[in-house]
Order: structure tokens, then C-alpha cells, then sequence
């Protein structure tokens, strides 16, 4: 038996009181632990930082300079879907595991398209060009890319894109880019200046068909040991480069007329060349080209048999996000990757919801069903 | 009769586990809208995660069944067990919803389903941009819900910590069989 007496104990369930002041304390502690979690969600949103630059942020621009034209794609708005077949040689298994280069045969579903948020406006020869390609092999990993016909981005960063946006879009007064700031953006962004040099040096081709088109930003082929190298890729057409009229053709679509016109013919054929990097080649920056002695690797080939209007064609709805990527593909250090994979999936979920216009270059089967 | 007031071990653990991935996914999720450069990373822990939380919660329900919670202070004004009893329904309904409903989005995206490396989820929805649409909406708001629910929860739990001082908060906290204060 214990001699002293122990201390009054509260019962189970029942603590001893709380002051006031203790209550008030308590409650106040509940009420900053609550604000600084959803504070710390509120950043993480970005709603505490209206300077970050953030996917929607590049969207509305697009939207700004371009207006909204429903239904259709941000950039590269007018297009034309394909249809077509890879054929793989086996090649690429020297530098990458992807099952997509296992010798043999994958559909495809593709797109053609001009840079530009217009999807009305009539081609001209100088526009961009674009090749946007999805391969789905059986196993379900989908390798999707999306292709210029440029030899260099004319950006390094996203901030610089989204500023350059701004900078070459038409002055509502003259209708022309503002003079001074663009020089004043080519000063700040020396790589640029240079590389838009490169891209207006290009050797223009007459059509989609005999036109070469190029991944330009890095990626990395991961083969079966799990070795890595830096790689660029390019669409190299079979038809020989014919040098683009300086004047457009008649019709406002006459690079895809023509284009259909070929394919109803006969199929049009691209070789997939991989270019394979070395150490010291630049992975995060697009604007720079790689030496042109690099090992170029044929990987297959691609046949487009078959066209289609976007308003029937397999390749309104999908979005060719360039990080959908299968195993024993990975991307690089390039910035412009992530970015482009934020700005793409925005922009797909807001035109997934809006009620389609018919497309801007339809197909002869298209009319019919129309 | 300590033990009777303290959820089993495993449900325990299921618990604290699952607290620490739902957050991590709350703020990830956040994180992948308002991110440029962070996007691609985030969205690669984003799917594994997902899953993983999906497949947690199913084997939270079953043990829930099995190993049912202990009751609640007798002493509870109805009002604050109806309470606890829906915010916890609702915590894992939604725990199940969002990663259905992610699933669900990509398939009719269509976006395959790639969890890590060459794993990739078959789609549970054809084609439909429409409902891409809807989905990824549907994603969203219940995104801030499922963060609203979470921060009642919280609340609530500091509460019965440091308020009520009942056996509430010790049920899920604690490691030892008796609260500090008996």
C-alpha cells in the first residue's frame, strides 16, 4: 500500500477542464495548421503565383494572337489526317528496346497540318509544315511525335516561346510584327536570331509529299541493356525535293489538294532517320543543329495510303503530346518537352469539349457523305 | 479493454499510409495544372500513384469490413457522429472515384494508360473527346473536394485532440495501447 496519497486522476473520457484562454489557444493552432495546408495547395496550384508561367497562360495566348476558331487545335489548326502503315526493318533495336522497331508491321494514324492557330487561312509556301504521327503497336504503347519541316525551333525555353508569341504577332495597326520588339527579343535572345536565320534559309519543297520533317528537339533511345544515347529523328520522304513556286497555287488549299490528289494515286512514302547524338551534343536546346556527320539510322518505313478531311478522319482526337512515349524511348534535358506535353493536354481537354466545325480541308469521301 | 478503443494495427498503418499518398496526389495534381517544367515528372509519379491508391483503398474496405472501427465515445452528440460517419464515407468514395474516373479519362482520351515503363492499363472506355472533356472536369472538382474533405477531416481529428480530448484522435494516433492522460 502506498503511503502517500496518490494525485486526483480524471477518469477515462473525461481530461481535466481547459481554461478559456487554453480553448482559445487550441482552437487557433486548428485554424493555422488548416490555413497552412491549404495555403501550401493553393501554391502548389499556382494560385498564389500569378507570375509562373503556366500551361493556360500559353493556351490563352494562342488564343490571343489566333483567335478561337472551336473545335480545332491552339497551333496547327489546319490539317488533314492519314492513315498509314510502319514498316520497321528492325533497325532501331541497335538503340532502342521500343517494341514499335521490332521487325514488322504498325498501323498508324497521322496528321498534316500548317503552323498557325488559323485554320482558314489559304496555304502559302512559306508557312511551317507539320507531320504529326501516332504509331500504336498491338501491346497498346503508343508512340506519339509531332514534326516540323524546319531544321531548328526557333526557341530554346518555354518563357522564350511564350514571349516570342507576343512579339511576332501581327500589330493590329500595321498588320505586321513590331519592328522594334523584335529586335529588342533577338538581343535578349541571341539563339534565336540565329536560328530563325536558319529556318528562313531552308530549302522550301514543293509539297507535304517531298517535304522532310524533323522531331528537332532531343529524346533518348534506351536499348535492351539499358544504354542510353541522345537522339533526333526526321521524316525523309522518298519523292525527290522539288523547290517550292515562289507564288502560291490557285486554290487557298493547294498544298493539301495536292497532297490528295497524290495519295488517291498512290501511296506516299517517308523513311523514319534516326540520328544518333554524341556526347556534347546539345539535348536541351532546339535551336542548335547537330553536326550533319552524325550517324543517321533508316528505321522503317512509313507508307500513308489514305486521307481524310478532320471531319471524318481518326486524328481530330488526338492529342500528339510528344511525351507519349512507349519503353525504350525517354525523354531529354530539353525544356521545350515537358512544356509542349503541359501546353498540349491543356489545350486538347478544352477543344475535346467544344462542338466541332467541319474541317478546314475536307476529302473527296467526305463531300460525298456530306 | 484499451485496445477495444483503438483501430486495429493494419488498419492503422493503412491509414497513415494512404494520408501520406492522398496528399502527395492532392498536391501533385495541383502541381501537374500549374506546371511547365514540372509537368512530364509529375505526371509520371501521378498514374503509378494513382493506381496504387486505388488498389489501397480496396483492401482498406475489405479490412474495414473485416476489422470493424471502435465505436465512438458514447458521450457523441448525433450530430458529430453523422458527421464523422459521412466525411469518412465520402473520403473513401471519392478515394475510389478519382482514380476510376482518371483511368476513365485517358481511355477516352485516348491517352494509353502507361504506369511505369512498358505496364500499361487497358482502356475501360472507348474513344470520345466529349467525354474526355466531361471526365477531365469531373477529375478536377472532385480533386478539391476530395482536398476539402480532407482538410474537414483534419480539422476534426485536432479537434478531438486537442479539444475534446476523447478517445478519437488516440484511436488512429496513437502507438501506445493508453492514452497519455489515464
Amino acid at each position: 500500500m502506498p503511503e502517500t496519497p496518490t494525485p486526483k486522476r480524471p477518469r477515462d473520457d473525461e481530461p481535466p477542464p481547459l481554461s478559456l484562454i487554453a480553448v482559445l489557444l487550441r482552437l487557433g493552432i486548428i485554424g493555422l495548421v488548416s490555413l497552412l495546408v491549404t495555403a501550401a495547395f493553393l501554391y502548389a496550384g499556382g494560385w498564389l503565383s500569378p507570375d509562373r508561367l503556366t500551361p493556360v497562360k500559353v493556351v490563352d495566348r494562342f488564343e490571343q494572337v489566333d483567335g478561337i476558331s472551336a473545335g480545332f487545335r491552339r497551333n496547327h489548326a489546319k490539317g488533314l489526317c492519314f492513315a498509314g502503315v510502319f514498316q520497321s526493318n528492325g533497325q532501331g533495336l541497335r538503340v532502342s528496346r521500343a517494341s514499335v522497331f521490332d521487325m514488322g508491321e504498325v498501323p498508324v494514324v497521322g496528321r498534316f497540318a500548317l503552323a498557325g492557330g488559323q485554320p482558314y487561312l489559304p496555304d502559302t509556301p512559306q508557312m511551317v509544315r507539320s507531320m504529326a504521327v501516332r504509331f500504336m503497336p498491338a501491346d497498346g504503347e503508343d508512340w506519339r511525335t509531332g514534326m516540323n519541316d524546319i531544321p531548328v525551333f526557333p526557341v530554346s525555353t518555354p518563357e522564350a516561346f511564350y514571349e516570342q508569341l507576343a512579339v511576332f504577332a501581327p500589330d493590329p495597326a500595321t498588320g505586321k510584327p513590331d519592328p522594334a520588339r523584335m529586335a529588342d527579343f533577338f538581343a535578349r535572345h541571341p539563339e534565336s536570331a540565329h536560328a530563325i536565320e536558319l529556318i528562313k534559309a531552308r530549302a522550301v519543297s514543293s509539297g507535304f509529299h517531298n517535304d522532310t520533317f524533323n522531331s528537332l528537339d532531343a529524346f533518348r533511345f534506351v536499348d535492351a541493356e539499358g544504354k542510353s544515347v541522345a537522339v533526333r529523328w526526321s521524316m525523309v520522304p522518298d519523292a525527290p525535293f522539288e523547290a517550292a513556286a515562289a507564288a502560291p497555287g490557285a486554290d487557298k488549299n493547294y498544298l493539301f489538294e495536292d497532297l490528295i490528289a497524290r495519295i488517291g494515286q498512290q501511296p506516299v512514302q517517308f523513311h523514319l532517320v534516326v540520328t544518333i547524338g554524341q556526347p556534347g551534343d546539345p539535348t536541351n536546346d532546339a535551336t542548335v543543329a547537330w553536326p550533319p556527320e552524325r550517324e543517321r539510322i533508316d528505321v522503317g518505313t512509313l507508307s500513308i495510303h489514305a486521307v481524310e478531311g478532320e471531319d471524318v478522319g481518326a486524328c481530330r482526337d488526338v492529342n500528339f503530346d510528344p511525351l507519349v512515349l512507349p519503353a525504350g524511348i525517354e525523354p531529354s534535358d530539353d525544356p521545350l518537352l515537358s512544356a509542349r506535353s503541359a501546353v498540349y493536354s491543356r489545350s486538347f481537354w478544352r477543344r475535346a469539349g467544344e462542338s466541332k466545325d467541319p474541317s478546314a480541308v475536307t476529302t473527296p469521301a467526305a463531300d460525298k457523305g456530306a | 479493454m484499451a485496445a477495444a478503443h483503438r483501430f486495429p494495427a493494419f488498419s492503422r498503418f493503412l491509414h497513415w499510409l494512404m494520408a501520406v499518398l492522398v496528399l502527395a496526389m492532392l498536391f501533385i495534381g495541383a502541381g501537374m495544372t500549374a506546371s511547365i517544367g514540372d509537368y512530364h515528372w509529375l505526371l509520371t509519379i501521378h498514374r503509378p500513384l494513382g493506381l496504387a491508391i486505388l488498389i489501397l483503398v480496396a483492401i482498406r474496405l475489405i479490412n474495414r469490413l473485416l476489422n470493424p472501427p471502435p465505436p465512438l465515445p458514447a458521450a457523441m452528440p448525433g450530430w458529430q457522429r453523422f458527421a464523422a460517419k459521412a466525411s469518412h464515407w465520402l473520403l473513401y468514395i471519392l478515394m475510389f472515384a478519382l482514380p476510376i474516373v482518371g483511368w476513365a479519362m485517358l481511355s477516352a482520351g485516348p491517352y494509353p494508360v502507361v504506369v511505369w515503363g512498358s505496364f500499361v492499363l487497358p482502356p475501360i472506355l472507348p474513344q470520345d473527346a466529349m467525354l474526355f472533356a466531361t471526365l477531365r472536369e469531373l477529375h478536377r472538382i472532385l480533386a478539391y473536394l476530395l482536398f476539402l474533405t480532407f482538410l474537414a477531416h483534419l480539422g476534426a481529428a485536432l479537434l478531438h485532440a486537442l479539444i475534446f480530448r476523447d478517445s478519437v484522435f488516440q484511436s488512429m494516433a496513437s502507438w501506445r495501447a493508453t492514452p497519455p492522460w489515464r
